[in-house]
């Protein structure tokens, strides 16, 4: 069951990036623990369509905005990743599309935690603040960070839909 | 004005905003860092660690410097109950887990020593940031380009351990077939770059209970994101992630 709930919070925040491009809208959601609220950018409502009018000083009424139809960037079907080492162990994923959207993710092949990372992974640091990691805006003097490897869910989902697409 | 040089296998860049006077400060800098590569260098034949690890240097003949970064790994294993080691799975010496840190912390020293007093100095994403509000990015560890995270730091260092490309070249040092991948990067800010990149590394090689590490110990924050893209935070690191009212 845990493997379950790991496997799709890798999913959700992987989604996540993929939405992140191409909308800017934004959903609530609730990790493993629903203790901590996370927030994932998803473009998964119809794009601009907002349900507020803005005040207006003229007084003329706000514009109506018609959502757009739904056009999908990738066929229906089914797709399947490679395998891909992830050094812990190998990662493969299935990309489901239905209506011209990812619907699903799931994974054909992911390693199984360790007995000890588990058990660390119980005690689950009572206090400390946890979120999904969400892009920023890039506008910093400098960047921290290590370079990194370790994408290969990246990499065979990448594959999987570049056969979905149109 | 800001530079960025290839130096130590990475790119490290200088910034002291000023006109052309600063320059021959930035050259000092980087005049600094090529110092400390051709001596704790291990790809290179000719750096005095290679010649310790080639046994062709005895103790009595350590320079100072490698005198005091041996000492500060021998005090840094203790501090991170044997997590930090310099000895490489093959028995070899390899101190660059602290020389980075070390020396950026000493180039800072030779800034201020100049009176230079707003700067960072960023090697390969370890960063010394005085004399003002810098902001820096947390970059995200399965999307290089992209950041997911902005720091406010002032007189603090800031260094990330991770997961990289050259290999996974931090081991668990208390089982070395395991390197330490539970987690993507680790991100720790501490009173100086020394500080912070030395508890980083150590605490990177913990796998998660290296963010409890840093949470019991004062005057140090950090950011882990785990390899399902979660991210834990120590109880005082909200702060640093706020925009300061100017």
């Amino acid at each position: 069951m845990k493997k379950y709930l790991l496997s799709l919070l890798i999913v959700i925040a992987f989604v996540g990036y993929v939405l992140y491009q191409r909308g800017t809208n934004v959903i609530s959601i609730f990790n493993e623990n629903d203790r901590h609220p996370v927030t994932i950018p998803s473009s998964l409502a119809s794009p601009v369509s907002t349900s507020e009018s803005l005040p207006s000083a003229t007084g003329t009424p706000p514009a109506t905005v018609t959502p757009r139809p739904q056009t999908g960037m990738y066929k229906d079907g089914s797709y399947t990743g490679p395998v891909t080492d992830a050094y812990y162990g190998n990662v493969q994923v299935k990309a489901v599309i239905k209506n011209g959207k990812i619907s699903d993710v799931q994974f054909l092949q992911y390693p199984n935690d360790r007995g000890t990372s588990r058990e660390i992974n119980g005690q689950a640091m009572p206090y400390l603040t946890q979120e999904a990691i969400q892009a920023q805006n890039a506008n910093v003097d400098i960047i921290s960070g290590a370079t990194q490897t370790s994408i290969a869910f990246r990499e065979s989902l990448a594959s999987a839909l570049s056969l979905a697409k149109i | 004005m800001k530079e960025t040089r290839i130096l130590m296998g990475m790119p490290i860049t200088v910034e002291i905003p000023g006109d052309g006077s600063v320059q021959a400060a930035i050259d000092r800098v980087f005049d600094y860092f090529k110092y400390v590569d051709e001596k704790f260098s291990t790809y290179k034949d000719t750096s005095e660690i290679t010649a310790i690890n080639r046994g062709k240097l005895t103790a009595d003949n350590y320079s100072e410097d490698m005198r005091e970064v041996l000492r500060l790994c021998e005090q840094t294993k203790k501090e991170t109950d044997d997590y930090f080691n310099i000895v490489t799975p093959a028995g070899s010496l390899d101190p660059s887990g602290l020389v980075k840190g070390w020396s950026i912390y000493r180039a800072a020293d030779l800034l201020r020593g100049m009176g230079v007093k707003e700067f960072y100095i960023d090697a390969g994403g370890d960063i010394e940031a005085a004399g003002k509000i810098w902001k820096v990015g947390i970059k995200n560890p399965f999307k290089q380009e992209e950041i997911v995270k902005v720091l406010y730091v002032q007189d603090a260092g800031v260094a990330t351990s991770g997961t990289y490309i050259r290999g996974e070249h931090i081991y668990n040092p208390k089982d070395s077939n395991r390197p330490a991948n539970d987690i993507m990067s680790l991100t720790v800010i501490g009173p100086n770059i020394y500080e912070a990149d030395r508890f980083a590394t150590a605490a990177f090689a913990m796998g998660k209970p290296g963010i409890m590490f840093i949470e019991n110990l004062k005057g140090f924050e950090a950011y882990m994101i785990d390899r399902n893209g979660i991210a834990t935070m120590t109880s005082g690191f909200g702060p640093y992630t706020k925009e300061p009212e100017l």
